[in-house]
């Protein structure tokens, strides 16, 4: 019995991980849509950002820097965004989408231009990572303190610091959306922007910000994949992450800490799926990962169908602001 | 989308053109950039399309591919509806042929199983495609979420399947047994080998025919039809089609499985025409690829058609280019597709004040804004 | 440096008041025009300080694109604005506001889901951080709120409050911004009598304590309740200025509604027959639950015209899309040719067209025509299956060019070419289509909403005696109208709306414009008889 607690702590510990990138995507996602700008190019700044740092990490050494330049490159696919659909009033669902395939394929093809080994960077070093932060008397608390000391150890010590930005990235967004300025002005621009160009406040200018704070976390998300979680940057490494990020947004109904729930939820369906295959369970019987992995986009599907409880995006959210009459 | 003022021709052929440049002279800049020659890789594609052995075949089985994923973005495009979802219900197709060809094949006579296949990839198809349409019209659930979600769901369906249930026995890889002989599309090669005419190898098969099919009935559809009407009004005007007293909750929901139909039969060409048994990921990006035509194509049939034998002699020629080439792999059409996307997608109407400077300024026509 | 100064100066002066200068806002001949419309014409306006200016006129009027200017939304294209007389310019909204000026909209500006005091400080957060904002906020307001007798829960949430409630934030928005004009624009279009009279107590505290209001409406007995001086806007010109002591309703209501009468044809009387519709207490609550269609009752004749008279937004728009069958009532019935409808038997367009009803509707550029479509699609809108078509399982484009081209011939609608989009069009062209369109149905009931609106004088003449030939072959029309003349000139007997009710029917022989001048001003038919 005491083994599948221990296993229940791990798989905990894992979803935390699986979790981390998808927290970073929920919260851009968060500041896009609630200034009005549907993004659904998260996987394809995650994707950029994930090869920028591992090439970066690679030639320089330096994991910083790598972090460094993938969230410049993030914040320049923000931009193109923006220029679609804020300057251009272009249609924001199909330029995400472009940005998304743009991504797939420049990725690959610089990857190979640079390294020659098929679209991936060489495996990374691990002085040129982000690598897991062991807390202070770890060791010590696992051996000495029952069950706590064992919880300190695995799920609390462990992990590298993009884990610990991502999970203060919520408490930043919330602080952010709810309790300054900008945020205040942000979410009018995404429910009424009239309300705000009425003020005299620039609608273009909020919703540029927005999208580049958006940048930056997907950057940061992109960096943890290939160089703190992963070694390097592989071809199409964030496999639909980014879609999931943008479920577990909608889940969280646009708030930051239920969203954070949403990821959470997400990380440990997707790490009890890999534990999963092949064992049996009493009654169910054999589950199968493959479907234990669908349940995030089926759970979105029946929320937004309304079945469990309505969902309300931002009111003004799609729709290109032009000023009225 | 807003509505054009410049003259039809420039709209349909001025356009597309412009944006189709842009995006390939961006995509000549990266290949610039890695150090090779864009115009060499432009010729090594056309060759590849167009001119080498097979090529054309090649290039025209894929044309198919597109042909049945655009016409499906294309039809829910004039009911203002935006079908993302061509990857699942074109896997859904898949699964129904695989089905019907399993089950039925061996038991009825093989042109009534390659017949009921057919229509069991519409059906599949246009069931995952009618969901998403229901949940919109009936429940408000934005249909692009919608279809995203539900490209994932049909891909994680495929793989549960095909490596359980529907595993081919003994068999290591996710597929399912091949269907029994007969039960396939002739390939256009053998028809015109067994003519007398000389024709080089390629998947190419009869489902082309089918897609050709498709686009005129598509047309006949939208253009000669009542309800085709009654969609054309409900994309432009919700209002004005609750004045005509036309139900545009229904008509959502019918051009959705229309347009989930459409995609599923590109599986007709892949699964029916080239492998014979079901596997995983036929879909490739063919779905998402389909937008890119519809966009292109200015939602029109000829459009689609023009746009499809692009994107076709794109997919074959990157692939003469990965061969040629050891920098250069079929990513580079992804990437070209994306910026195609990007300029007739969200970029479309960019060149407008220019175009409008240069063509309305000769006859003075340029409107005031609207106050 | 001297801009500077001057701005300060020009600041104080409008806080503090100007001695020199009674007039709060003048305006020098201010020109505006979008296009071909010319909105404002040559308008020149003072606005004296400390009292309450009524600017009536009808719907584009331009009374709205007027007060844009002076708030700063629009630039005037020419002329001068003063504030307190002092020249003014302002290049955004911003700008006035700092000048004391402050606008409360029709549509209010507020974020639904932000507390009333989130959507008051909203832009003037101040510079020390989202807390400090709130709570310095919060203490202006108290004193404002006592003041002015604005009272509101400053930590509800917006889309939850009354309507009356959320106009109040509007207000305090602009007064927390210090403004000493405010300009109302069509404050009480939304309130319930009793929160008109709140508003109204409101408005007389603000003007006690030396505010300037501006109020735009078209509510003819508020401007008569309410205001100190009244000017009426026309077709982009100030058309009148008055004390209100020494006017009434009925001479405003001329000012706003009559134009120079260019066709005042008196059309022979119809022959009414049987009744073709008859409609019996018609109920209709929009989305809001605002009732916007009350008990309405009426018996309507083969070979009659009904006219309904009112200023629009009185529920007139509704009774024809519910009669039309795009929406549908909430309690009450009408009958069309023996067949009954109510709240649980529903109408349909489809249906109703069946039955040999026709519409045209009011807005011809949403509803009418489909703008993208070419005319000869727009043509056959509602009717794709009629018998006029042929009835093939495939449509034949060149069979409805063709229709098109006749009905374009037969109704002389220019150019008549069926290719042309719906949208290349003048309005009189587009609305002669629809009419074509309509009546080419050989209809027995024939719903029209504001038949010769941005039609030119040829077309309305045809338009005219169109309406008045199909009454004389048997047709049953309703006919929607805001010009009182088109009214009195067509109809046989004219049904006045006022605020979703019908106010009276009277024949044609015994209407005059002053009686229907009062009774679209909400006065019963008894009351509006007597007095001149």
């Amino acid at each position: 019995m005491a083994d599948f607690w221990f296993q229940f702590l791990l798989a905990l510990d894992s979803s935390i991980r699986v979790a981390t990138p998808l927290i970073l995507g929920a919260m851009a996602g968060i500041f896009s849509e609630r200034s009005g700008i549907i993004d659904i190019s998260l996987e394809g700044k995650m994707l950029m950002a994930a090869f920028v740092a591992a090439a970066v990490a690679y030639g320089t050494g330096s994991p910083w820097l790598g972090a460094i330049a993938a969230i410049i490159v993030s914040i320049i696919a923000s931009l193109i965004h923006g220029f679609a659909c804020i300057i251009h009033r272009g249609n924001q669902v199909i330029s995400g989408l472009a940005i998304n395939i743009l991504a797939s394929g420049l990725t690959v093809i610089i990857g190979i231009a640079l390294f020659r080994q098929g679209g991936q960077t060489p495996t990374l070093p691990k002085s040129a990572r982000f690598n897991s932060i062991e807390l202070p008397f770890a060791q010590y608390f696992a051996d000495n303190i029952p069950i706590l000391g064992v919880v300190y150890k695995e799920l609390i010590s462990g992990h590298n610091i993009l884990v610990w930005l991502a999970l203060a990235s919520v408490g930043i967004t919330y602080y952010i959306l709810f309790k300054t300025t900008f945020g205040l002005r942000l979410r009018a621009v995404g429910e009424k922007p009239e309300a705000l160009d009425s003020a005299g406040i620039s609608v273009s200018k909020m919703r540029f910000q927005a999208i580049i704070i958006a940048g930056i976390l997907c950057g940061l998300a992109g960096v943890y994949l290939s160089t703190a979680t992963g070694a390097g940057f592989v071809k199409e490494m964030t496999a639909g992450k980014g879609y999931i990020a943008l479920a577990a947004m909608i889940f969280g109904k646009w708030r930051p800490v239920p969203a954070l729930f949403a990821c959470l939820m997400f990380g440990f369906l997707e790490a009890v799926a890999a534990r999963v295959q092949g064992a049996e369970f009493p009654i169910i019987g054999e589950i199968s990962s493959d479907l234990l992995l669908a349940l995030p986009y089926v759970l979105t599907v029946v929320l937004l169908a309304g079945f469990i409880g309505g969902v309300s995006p931002p009111r003004a959210i799609g729709q290109p602001y032009i000023k009225e009459r | 989308m807003q509505a054009s003022r410049l003259p039809a021709y420039v709209d349909i052929l001025v356009i597309p053109l412009l944006n189709l440049l842009t995006a390939l002279f961006v995509a000549g800049i990266i290949i610039a950039i890695i150090g090779e020659n864009p115009f060499t890789a432009l010729s090594i594609m056309l060759k590849g399309a167009f001119i080498y052995k097979g090529g054309l075949g090649y290039t025209l089985f894929y044309t198919t591919n597109f042909i049945f994923t655009g016409l499906a973005v294309a039809v829910a495009f004039h009911a203002m509806l935006f079908n993302i979802g061509g990857e699942g219900q074109a896997a859904m197709g898949g699964l129904g042929i695989g089905l019907v060809a399993l089950g039925l094949g061996g038991i009825l006579p093989v042109p009534i199983v390659i017949l009921l296949a057919i229509i069991g990839s519409a059906i599949f198809g246009a069931i995952w495609g009618v969901i998403p349409g229901y949940l919109q019209a009936k429940r408000g659930s934005h249909i692009v979420i919608t279809t995203i979600m539900f490209n994932f769901i049909a891909s994680s369906i495929m793989i549960w399947l095909l490596a359980g249930l529907l595993m081919a026995p003994n068999q290591m890889s996710p597929e399912t047994v091949s269907f029994a002989d007969g039960v396939m599309l002739f390939k256009i090669h053998q028809i015109l080998n067994s003519m007398g005419f000389s024709v080089a190898r390629s998947p190419l098969n009869l489902s082309f025919v089918l897609a050709l099919l498709c686009c005129f009935a598509v047309w006949v559809l939208i253009w000669r039809t009542r309800f085709g009407y009654r969609i054309r009004a409900t994309g432009f005007s919700t209002k004005a089609s609750a004045y005509g007293g036309y139900r545009p909750e229904w008509i959502i929901i019918l051009v959705m499985a229309i347009s989930g139909g459409l995609a599923g039969m590109m599986a007709v060409n892949e699964i029916l025409g080239v492998q014979h048994r079901v596997i995983l990921n036929f879909t490739s990006g063919y779905g998402f690829t389909g937008i890119a035509v519809a966009l292109m194509g200015r939602n029109h049939p000829v459009g689609i058609i023009f746009a499809s034998l692009l994107f076709g002699a794109l997919y074959q020629g990157g692939a003469e280019l990965d061969f040629e080439f050891q920098t250069i792999t079929r990513d580079m059409v992804i990437m070209i597709q994306g910026l195609i996307i990007l300029f007739s997608g969200a970029l479309a109407y960019m060149f407008n004040p220019f175009l409008e400077r240069i063509f309305l300024a000769n006859k003075g026509q340029k409107e005031p804004e609207n106050g | 440096m001297l801009d500077k100064i001057n701005k300060v100066k020009r600041e104080h002066i409008i806080k503090n008041g100007d001695e020199s200068s009674p007039f709060a806002i003048s305006l020098i001949d201010i020109c505006k025009s979008f296009g071909p419309v010319q909105a404002n014409d040559a308008i020149s306006l003072d606005v004296t300080r400390g009292t309450i200016h009524g600017i009536i006129g009808e719907n584009g009027a331009g009374k709205s694109t007027l007060m844009s200017i002076i708030y700063g939304f629009y630039q005037p294209d020419s002329g001068m604005i003063k504030v307190a007389g002092t020249p003014a310019s302002f290049k955004q909204p911003s700008e006035a506001i700092s000048l004391g000026i402050g606008m409360v909209h029709q549509h209010f500006m507020l974020v639904p889901n932000f507390t009333a005091l989130e959507n008051i400080i909203l832009g003037s957060e101040g510079k020390k951080g989202l807390k400090s904002g709130l709570y310095a906020a919060r203490k202006k307001l108290k004193e404002l709120s006592q003041t002015y007798g604005l009272e509101v829960d400053l930590d509800s949430i917006t889309e939850d409050l009354p309507v009356g409630i959320q106009q109040r934030i509007e207000i305090l928005k602009a007064l927390y911004r210090g403004a000493k004009v405010l300009i109302l624009d069509e404050p009480t279009g939304v309130l319930t009598p009793q929160e008109t009279e709140r508003l109204f107590e409101i408005l007389n505290a603000l003007k006690s304590e030396g505010v300037t209001i501006l109020l735009i409406t078209h509510k003819l007995h508020e401007v008569m309740a309410i205001t100190d001086v009244v000017s009426v806007m026309r077709q982009g010109k100030l058309v009148a200025h008055t004390k209100t002591k020494e006017t009434n309703s009925e001479w405003l209501a001329e000012q706003m509604v009559g134009r120079s009468v260019l066709v005042n044809i008196q059309y022979p009387k119809g022959n009414p027959k049987h009744i073709a519709l008859s409609a019996e207490k018609v109920s209709v609550t929009d989305k809001r639950g605002f009732d916007s269609l009350k008990n309405v009752s009426f018996d309507l004749h083969a070979g009659e015209i009904l006219g309904i008279a009112g200023i629009s937004g009185n529920g007139q728009s509704e009774l024809l899309s519910v009669l039309s069958g795009i929406i549908q009532p909430a309690a009450g019935q009408f009958k069309i040719a023996e067949e009954l409808f109510d709240a649980t038997h529903h109408a349909d367009p489809q249906k109703v067209r069946q039955l040999g009803v026709a519409h045209v509707p009011e807005d011809r550029h949403a509803e009418g025509l489909i703008l993208q479509f070419q005319a000869f699609e727009s043509a056959i809108l509602g009717y794709e299956k009629s018998p006029n078509l042929g009835v093939k399982l495939l449509t034949d484009p060149n069979v409805n060019r063709t229709y098109c081209a006749q009905l374009m011939e037969s109704f002389d609608v220019r150019p008549q070419n069926p290719t042309l989009l719906s949208s290349q069009f003048s309005g009189g062209n587009q609305q002669k289509l629809i009419l074509a369109r309509e009546i080419s149905s050989m209809p027995k009931v024939l719903l029209v909403g504001q038949p010769t609106r941005g039609v030119d004088i040829g077309a309305i003449e045809f338009i005219h005696n169109t309406l008045i030939s199909m009454r004389d072959s048997g047709c049953a029309i309703i006919v929607v109208s805001v010009e009182l003349e088109e009214i009195l000139s067509l109809s046989d007997r004219i049904m006045v709306m006022n605020a979703g009710e019908v106010v009276g029917t009277v024949n044609k022989q015994d209407a005059t414009k002053p009686m229907l001048g009062k009774m679209m001003a909400g006065m019963s038919l008894n009351v509006a008889e007597k007095g001149v």
